[in-house]
């Protein structure tokens, strides 16, 4: 107990995103379809948000949540429909876009320590052909520090729990200094401290006018965690302000069930 | 000491020295892209599939450099066509196209008919490496070194994180074909030191024992060059002086500083990590 206190209070301290005055475009995405051997996994998903909000990407197993997320980012191919960062492509953004994949999506007997996985997070603005600098790997071991995770800076990334794992990869999307987010089920099989220490950073971010989505699938903390929600079952249910869209009608339909909201909030 | 006096006194051994040292060199820093990457198979596939190329070029006289390189290409591309374009898995995809090549090779080395340079391609002879070899050895590693050293941040991070690379806007797909491509320099420059059958030894496991022994990418890429440097080293040894082809002699050196390592690595060490849960385990006995 006394133990999470202090990563919470190291945390707290250590305040390294930046605020900026400028103002961070909003994403507008239309009509998005995705197949894979002719099934459409996404089909026609359309939303809009502005500056300053943590997005729940939201819907059950096999939703189409995590390919949303990967064609919206040009990962996989769009059958058709366009992402667009105020006026700019996709590609035109990718330096302002940090990452963070699935855990099972990693490697995690690759031969790489903690600080030097947090240190790929510069890459994108080191550029090709560039070594990394001092002030860099200073920025990394801020971002660590940022997430409680410092002392284990010189551990292979495979020794450590899920929940320090994943607080290593926030760690790394921080450190590309990004203005949009994504996050691919952060809060799978991790600890509650970790947890605590990722939706706080999450909140900073969007305090400091960041656009941020998590795809997310426990019903739980909904309301608690995000500002806006995209609720979806291949096609879209509803995207907007949580309030708005977290509503037993609307989940009942992604479900295909009958829902009870009322005892699913769990406040934190 | 008769060997290093040997080495001292013939050119030959002297072209087979350097050309020995270089290819374990280049095999371990690509080979350890290979391991990392889960590609073993893909080497293996190459290093075979290049043998029609081998054939092709004896045939008409050209310098079988150009073949090779030409067929391993091709072979790479093929996978990939394969894997992309239907439901067949990579593994399968890659069965099916170097057994295809590797065949083709075959039939058109003994259509050529030279049945002894069919053993020194499939085993190696290391010691019938010439100068224009040498210096085609030299140059490829060269190559080699010097792409892996320039770009060596963007394969660290999309060999660890396709996903995160591609995100942030390198391209992955051409990182891969140019790892095949390399790998294809790679194994031609092989292929009289340890032939084509025996060259996926020397990119995985020197690159695999390295592996155990580190938690960093470029130590894991030196000390594989290190291995793959001394297993050829061996293998020319034993080949001058024993007349045995150089290549089973340079796989088995290879495997027997893996088997070292296996049991013995300070972390991943079987050995090791069951003494070390033997003294923790009297820990406990005498701390209750």
């Amino acid at each position: 107990m006394i133990r999470q206190v202090i990563i919470y209070l190291k945390v707290a301290r250590g305040k390294h995103i930046e605020g900026g005055n400028r103002m961070i475009d909003p994403i507008t995405v239309e009509n998005i379809s995705v197949s894979y051997d002719g099934n459409e996994v996404v089909k026609d998903v359309s939303f809009s948000f502005g500056a300053s909000t943590i997005i729940g990407v939201l819907g059950p197993n096999g939703a189409g949540k995590s390919t949303l997320m990967k064609a919206m980012l040009g990962l996989i191919h769009k059958d058709h429909g366009s992402v667009r960062f105020g006026k700019k492509s996709v590609d035109e953004m990718r330096k302002q876009i940090a990452y963070v994949p699935q855990r099972s999506n990693i490697d995690w007997n690759f031969p790489i320590v903690v600080k030097d996985t947090v240190l790929l997070g510069t890459y994108p603005k080191v550029g090709i052909l560039r070594r990394p600098k001092k002030a860099d790997k200073e920025l990394a071991m801020e971002c660590l520090k940022q997430v409680g995770m410092e002392e284990f800076a010189n551990r292979q990334i495979g020794e450590l729990s899920g929940g320090q794992q994943q607080r290593v990869f926030l760690a790394r999307a921080l450190a590309q200094k990004a203005d949009y987010f994504f996050l691919d089920e952060p809060f799978v099989g991790i600890d509650v401290s970790s947890e605590e220490v990722i939706i706080g950073i999450l909140r900073e971010l969007k305090e400091a006018g960041k656009i941020v989505f998590v795809v997310h699938h426990d019903l739980s903390k909904v309301k608690s965690y995000f500002d806006d929600l995209i609720l979806m079952n291949k096609e879209l249910i509803d995207a907007g302000p949580v309030n708005k869209v977290f509503q037993s009608g609307n989940m009942s339909k992604a479900y295909n069930r009958e829902f009870m909201l009322d005892g699913l909030e769990v406040s934190m | 000491m008769g060997f290093i006096q040997d080495l001292m006194t013939y050119g030959f051994l002297q072209k087979a020295f350097i050309t020995s040292i270089m290819v374990g060199i280049i095999c371990g820093v690509i080979g350890s892209f290979i391991v990392l990457r889960g590609m073993a198979l893909m080497g293996d596939a190459i290093s075979h599939a290049i043998l029609p190329g081998v054939a092709i070029s004896y045939m008409l006289g050209i310098n079988y450099f150009y073949g090779a390189v030409l067929t391993g290409v091709l072979t790479a591309f093929g996978i990939g066509a394969i894997s992309q374009n239907s439901r067949i898995k990579n593994d399968s995809s890659i069965g099916i196209v170097f057994s295809a090549f590797f065949a083709l090779g075959i039939i058109l080395i003994t259509r050529a008919k030279s049945a002894t340079d069919l053993t020194q391609i499939l085993f190696g002879n290391v010691l019938s490496v010439r100068t224009s070899d040498m210096w085609l050895t030299l140059i490829i590693g060269a190559i080699v070194i010097l792409v892996v050293a320039l770009f060596f941040k963007e394969l660290l991070v999309s060999s660890f994180d396709e996903t995160m690379a591609a995100a942030y806007g390198l391209k992955t797909r051409l990182i891969h074909y140019s790892i095949m491509f390399l790998l294809t320099l790679v194994t031609v420059a092989s292929l009289q030191t340890v032939g084509v059958i025996l060259v996926v030894s020397l990119l995985i496991t020197p690159a695999s024992t390295a592996y155990l022994l580190t938690n960093k990418l470029s130590v894991m890429v030196f000390l594989a060059a290190f291995f793959g440097a001394i297993s050829s080293i061996i293998g020319l040894y034993f080949s001058f002086l024993y007349n045995m082809p150089s290549g089973p002699v340079i796989a088995l050196a290879t495997t027997a500083l893996f088997v070292l390592a296996f049991l013995f690595s300070p972390k991943q060490g079987i050995v090791v990590s069951k003494f070390r849960s033997v003294s923790k385990r009297k820990d406990v006995m005498t701390n209750n």
